[in-house]
């Protein structure tokens, strides 16, 4: 682009950006093109489809991860602004063949049908069970608002976070 | 999604050399909760992107006697986390609002003021405003404008915190370039100087003014001009002040209120001497009204007086063909806004 001018250093081309980062306490690189979402980048180029794409517009939550510790959507996420963070995905969650307890809780209480927005489910709720380990029935409520699910009508999800959370403890 | 360059600035003085004063040329990324999503659907399509969240100095909340200072990038979780903003409820109120742990925690305070409006037409590419509000008039306007809308603007301003910040009477910080002609306001002395050597000149303007209807299709929906931006937000601190926002929502989900008011009153032996009331959801700006103010100035805060005043601030309301609906919300919101902001039972849900 000719029409601004800026110190070239800090101006990134449209393509192939090189990125490292940390997934899943794991050191990684790609390349990307600014344009390229996170959520694109972890599942086409680091090959984790973990995270889905639902509405790729921020509104249903299935592509979330933890981002420096928060949860995001990670469709409104460039791959370029995750340089040098720390992303967890539902990938880290089990540790080998042990599942994490909120994945073992989801299915002992069939939190889930076609399954499509529990990977988001499962993230947002380690988020918050790692800020709050004890949360309410309502505290649940409210931090999962940002997740849609159309097969189970959320009750089986919050008894599952609310097990997660005993199992915690 | 189009391509475009990026540039990530570690500096505000590095800002400078980074902007085209060619409208739709750059876009500022702060959280990208809005700005990501239009960009998809090509609504904008930059030439280049300049994400502002690695300058530190945008970042973070400080409070002195005056009052606090919030950096435009400060996600808007931590402010719900910072005791200093304690003594504003309506701001806080107004960020629980936003039901989504997400984009809360992706979202920042000057990306939420400075968010384009959810206008359906607008969404699906059909412009705004003035190619639009004969669209608009004829169309589904359900969720458009009850005040504000004589003008080819019919959509309503998104900002859902920035009700409760112009009750408080906030002021924002702008920087752009110096020898521009739309840096208002008096000039600093100690504004930032690019590494370039040009300027950045800075303007400090209440948040009430921040925000216009445009009339024409090159005008925005607040004063930023393309090459500026929102670096910092300043509520004053008043401890006679208690304040609340309060919305209409459909559902307890992360979608937009239908209508809501925030409340800044100042209550001194049982009466209110001062008030400042601002809807939002229902005008192309966030909507002060005099009528709603001047209705409970002089009283005590009852149902009654709550009521008048929620009366008063729809009184000159002009509602669309379909949206004659949000005039009884509208309403509701004032009244309940000064209900609890004096700490009273407001009703409903």
């Amino acid at each position: 682009m000719s029409h601004v001018q800026a110190p070239e250093a800090s101006v990134r081309p449209t393509k192939n950006v090189h990125v490292e980062l940390t997934v899943n306490g794991e050191p990684r690189e790609f390349l990307c093109a600014p344009r390229e979402s996170l959520l694109d980048v972890l599942r086409n180029r680091l090959g984790l489809t973990g995270a889905k794409e639902g509405c790729n517009n921020g509104n249903c939550g299935a592509c979330a991860v933890i981002l420096n510790g928060v949860p995001v959507n990670s469709c409104l996420v460039l791959g370029v602004e995750a340089a040098g963070a720390e992303v967890e995905t539902v990938e880290g969650l089990a540790k080998g063949s042990h599942l994490h307890p909120l994945q073992q809780c989801f299915l002992e209480d069939a939190a889930l049908q076609c399954g499509i927005c529990t990977p988001g489910f499962l993230v947002s709720a380690k988020a918050l069970l790692d800020r709050n380990p004890d949360p309410s029935e309502e505290e649940i409520r409210l931090h999962l608002a940002g997740n849609l699910c159309r097969c189970t009508g959320y009750d089986k999800i919050v008894r599952a976070v609310q097990d997660a959370a005993k199992a915690n403890t | 999604m189009k391509a475009f360059e990026y540039a990530a600035p570690r500096r505000e003085s590095e800002l400078a050399g980074l902007f085209s004063g060619r409208p739709g040329a750059t876009a500022v990324l702060a959280g990208g909760t809005d700005l990501v999503g239009l960009m998809k659907k090509m609504i904008v399509a930059p030439d280049r992107v300049v994400n502002i969240k690695e300058i530190a100095s945008l970042y973070g909340i400080s409070a002195d006697s005056a009052g606090v200072t919030v950096g435009a990038v400060t996600r808007l979780d931590e402010m719900l986390d910072s005791a200093d903003l304690d003594a504003f409820p309506a701001v806080k109120q107004a960020i629980r609002g936003i039901n989504s742990m997400q984009l809360q925690s992706q979202g920042t305070i000057g990306g939420e003021l400075c968010q384009r409006p959810r206008c359906w037409y607008f969404r699906n590419g059909c412009g705004l405003p003035t190619e639009l509000g004969r669209m608009v008039e004829r169309g589904d306007n359900r969720y458009h404008a009850i005040f504000g809308n004589r003008g080819p603007a019919k959509y309503v301003s998104a900002s859902r915190i920035a009700p409760a910040l112009v009750a408080l009477g906030a002021s924002v910080r702008i920087v752009g370039p110096a020898s521009g002609e739309a840096v208002e306001g008096p000039p600093k002395n100690g504004a930032p100087v690019a590494q370039d050597g040009n300027a950045l000149g800075e303007a400090i303007m209440p948040l009430a003014d921040f925000f216009v209807t445009p009339r024409a299709p090159h005008q925005g929906e607040t004063v930023l001009d393309p090459d500026q931006i929102v670096t910092h937000i300043h509520i004053p601190r008043d401890e006679q002040i208690a304040s609340a926002t309060y919305e209409v929502r459909q559902s307890e989900g992360p979608e937009y209120p239908l209508a809501a008011a925030a409340a800044a009153l100042r209550i001194e032996a049982g009466v209110v001497t001062e008030a400042r009331i601002v809807l939002g959801q229902v005008a192309p700006v966030p909507w002060v009204s005099e009528a709603a103010a001047a209705a409970i100035v002089g009283q005590a805060v009852t149902p009654e007086s709550a009521r008048a005043a929620g009366e008063a601030a729809v009184a000159r309301a002009t509602p669309l063909s379909q949206n004659r609906y949000k005039v009884q919300l509208a309403r509701v919101s004032v009244e309940r806004a000064i209900l609890q902001a004096a700490g009273l039972e407001t009703g409903g849900f």
